[in-house]
């Protein structure tokens, strides 16, 4: 787990001020200590004040920031800190185990569930394990396996979506990452048990998507879904690398847009200053939004789950007509 | 009185508007650059009579090519909402929709249309690479989702030719949840029983092989049709070396088990009725 923070370029101003309240907190003159605690106090006050203003008002562009931020908490902390006696599972049983997706059994609040998310890793060592959590077909094909494995023993599922994308490379495409894919979103849909999936950071294109043909589908206050990258976005349409700000922006990809149109059923608030900064905090909310909708769940029955998800499509992206 | 007893004739106003004669009397094949004259490759069906390779064929063409006597009914194009997103980049999205009608004549990058084939009822969908690029956004991903019904509600096999670029970015987030939606589509079929063929044509790439295209029941591809997912120069730029050759062509998928056959356009028809024949016990009931 990274200790230190890593600030964004747009929080140089709170980095600014969180660092003179470190230094003051490291002097250890007692004499001058109580001077500085009332100092401390008023520059805190600032900070709340600056990380207010800041994340009350993120650009599509800083949320891609504060999505991908290092210091989020990753699937694996969801499930360390959410579920008792997990049973991690590996392999797709056909070819080999991606760690890019991790998942097993557990318990959740006393609920026996199935738990699926990707995982970027974070650290050097931990990421190259885990793929940048950028999974390949086993890794979609494992997820298809826990899938069926739920459906077959009446378990709910829970998945974590937080991907740059699909793996892209020679191997994913011999082995079929387009199958993989949409044959995981298929799963989905043939389903009789309750099937949430939450966007915990970075919902990208289709490697996103294979995990979230769910009955709910939930997003942190400041993750980001989306079609392509701004980046690849911003390199095909604007054939200019430097425009991604525009990219993000035009591409509608924070979760207050996908509220509006009605893409996702409840966006989970972060704490003020972002998941990153409250890890704790934001892993617990999350838990109570996923609780909640489970319950809700729960009273269907597995036709009426599976029916669920089928209208719940059908009617996606049907908009009005003026 | 079913739907066989109702058969209207193809709308023809469809039709009409594109032209049957290419702007160039000459066509040059992108593969042996070789000259061929322009009626000579509509009547070789778009294949190249000196080296076979496929050329793109427009959809009323491939619909003319499938059905039999070329007699089918458009399946009427959804109304959706344009432009969602107010998208614009170098150019409006709106423009670039309204460029893209004025040259294909089709409303939309997908087109479906219901008919007999080889005597059996079936309902075709065909994309349109030429509409931006085939790629499927609202309207493409609810064409397809409309068709699904009609076949399912009409007891009839769905074949899909693609040929897409993948999703439409222009449509964002909503593009994306088509990879969802024509997935169920092909759910709906899967649940009656109805077969469902996949014919892959060059090229077909990023979140449309990631959905219903690699969904078929049988998966049919055209010779040396590019079959992806993501693309060769990402993957190129990736990895800093060179690529197998003839990657992701359809021989190399299957070589790699994705396609289950490739098939020469001039025998397409054919195949397809012969495997429409095979699995047709399925749904031809208490006749």
């Amino acid at each position: 787990m990274a200790d230190k923070t890593i600030y964004l370029d747009f929080e140089e101003p709170i980095y600014k001020l969180e660092s003179k309240i470190q230094e003051l907190k490291s002097c250890c003159d007692d004499k001058l200590a109580k001077d500085f605690n009332k100092e401390i106090a008023n520059l805190e006050r600032k900070t709340k004040r600056l990380l207010e203003e800041t994340y009350t008002k993120l650009t599509p562009w800083q949320k891609v920031c504060v999505a991908r931020h290092a210091n989020r908490p990753h699937s694996i902390d969801y499930i360390h800190a959410l579920i008792d006696n997990f049973m991690p599972m590996a392999g797709d049983k056909l070819f080999g185990d991606d760690e890019a997706i991790v998942g097993g059994m557990g318990f959740f609040k006393g609920q026996s569930v199935m738990i699926i998310g990707h995982e970027k890793g974070h650290d050097l060592e931990s990421r190259i394990r885990h793929g940048f959590g950028m999974a390949k077909p086993e890794g979609y094909r494992k997820a298809k396996r826990l899938m069926e494995l739920a459906n077959r023993f009446g378990l709910p599922i829970i998945s974590l979506v937080d991907t740059a994308g699909a793996f892209p490379g020679i191997e994913g495409e011999e082995r079929g990452q387009a199958e993989a894919i949409a044959s995981c979103i298929m799963e989905g849909f043939t389903l009789n048990v309750p099937y949430i999936a939450v966007v915990i950071g970075e919902g990208g294109s289709g490697g996103a998507i294979a995990i979230a043909s769910a009955n709910r589908i939930l997003m942190l206050e400041h993750s980001i879904y989306s079609v392509i990258s701004p980046e690849g976005c911003a390199s095909i349409l604007w054939r200019d690398g430097a425009a991604v700000k525009k990219a993000a922006t035009a591409l509608h990809l924070t979760a207050q847009d996908l509220y509006k149109f009605g893409v996702i059923d409840e966006i989970i608030t972060e704490p003020l200053g972002g998941a990153h900064r409250f890890r704790d905090e934001t892993i617990e909310r999350t838990g109570e939004v996923i609780w909640k909708h489970l319950a809700e769940l729960k009273k269907m029955t597995p036709e009426e789950l599976a029916k669920d998800r089928e209208n719940k499509f059908l009617t996606m992206t049907r908009f009005e007509l003026k | 009185m079913n739907w066989l007893l109702d058969y209207v004739r193809p709308k023809l106003s469809v039709a009409k508007t594109e032209k049957d004669v290419p702007d160039n009397l000459w066509d040059k094949c992108p593969q042996c650059d070789a000259m061929v004259y322009g009626q000579e490759l509509a009547k070789n069906l778009y294949v190249c009579p000196h080296c076979g390779y496929h050329l793109y064929l427009r959809p009323r063409k491939r619909l003319n090519m499938l059905f039999d006597n070329s007699e089918y009914t458009y399946l009427e194009t959804p109304q959706v909402k344009e432009d969602p997103l107010n998208f614009r980049d170098t150019k409006d999205y709106r423009t670039k929709l309204k460029s893209a009608r004025e040259k294909t004549k089709f409303d939309e990058a997908f087109v479906a249309a219901y008919g007999k084939m080889g005597g059996h009822g079936v309902v075709i969908g065909v994309m349109n690479f030429n509409f931006i690029g085939g790629s499927m956004g609202i309207a493409v991903g609810e064409g397809i989702v409309q068709a699904a019904q009609f076949a399912v509600k009409h007891h009839m096999p769905l074949i899909l030719v693609t040929a897409s670029g993948g999703a439409r970015m222009q449509e964002g987030i909503l593009s994306l949840m088509q990879m969802a939606r024509t997935t169920l589509a092909i759910k709906l079929l899967k649940d009656q029983r109805l077969p469902y063929i996949a014919v892959l044509t060059n090229p077909t790439t990023g979140g449309v092989s990631a959905s219903f295209a690699m969904l078929g029941d049988v998966t049919v591809a055209e010779p040396d049709a590019l079959i992806a997912f993501a693309g060769a120069r990402v993957i190129k730029e990736t990895i800093k070396a060179d690529l197998p050759a003839g990657f992701q062509k359809a021989e190399y998928l299957k070589k790699h088990g994705m396609v289950d056959m490739i098939v020469n356009r001039k025998e397409l028809r054919e195949k397809l009725i012969c495997l429409l024949n095979l699995l047709g016990n399925t749904f031809v009931k208490g006749e």
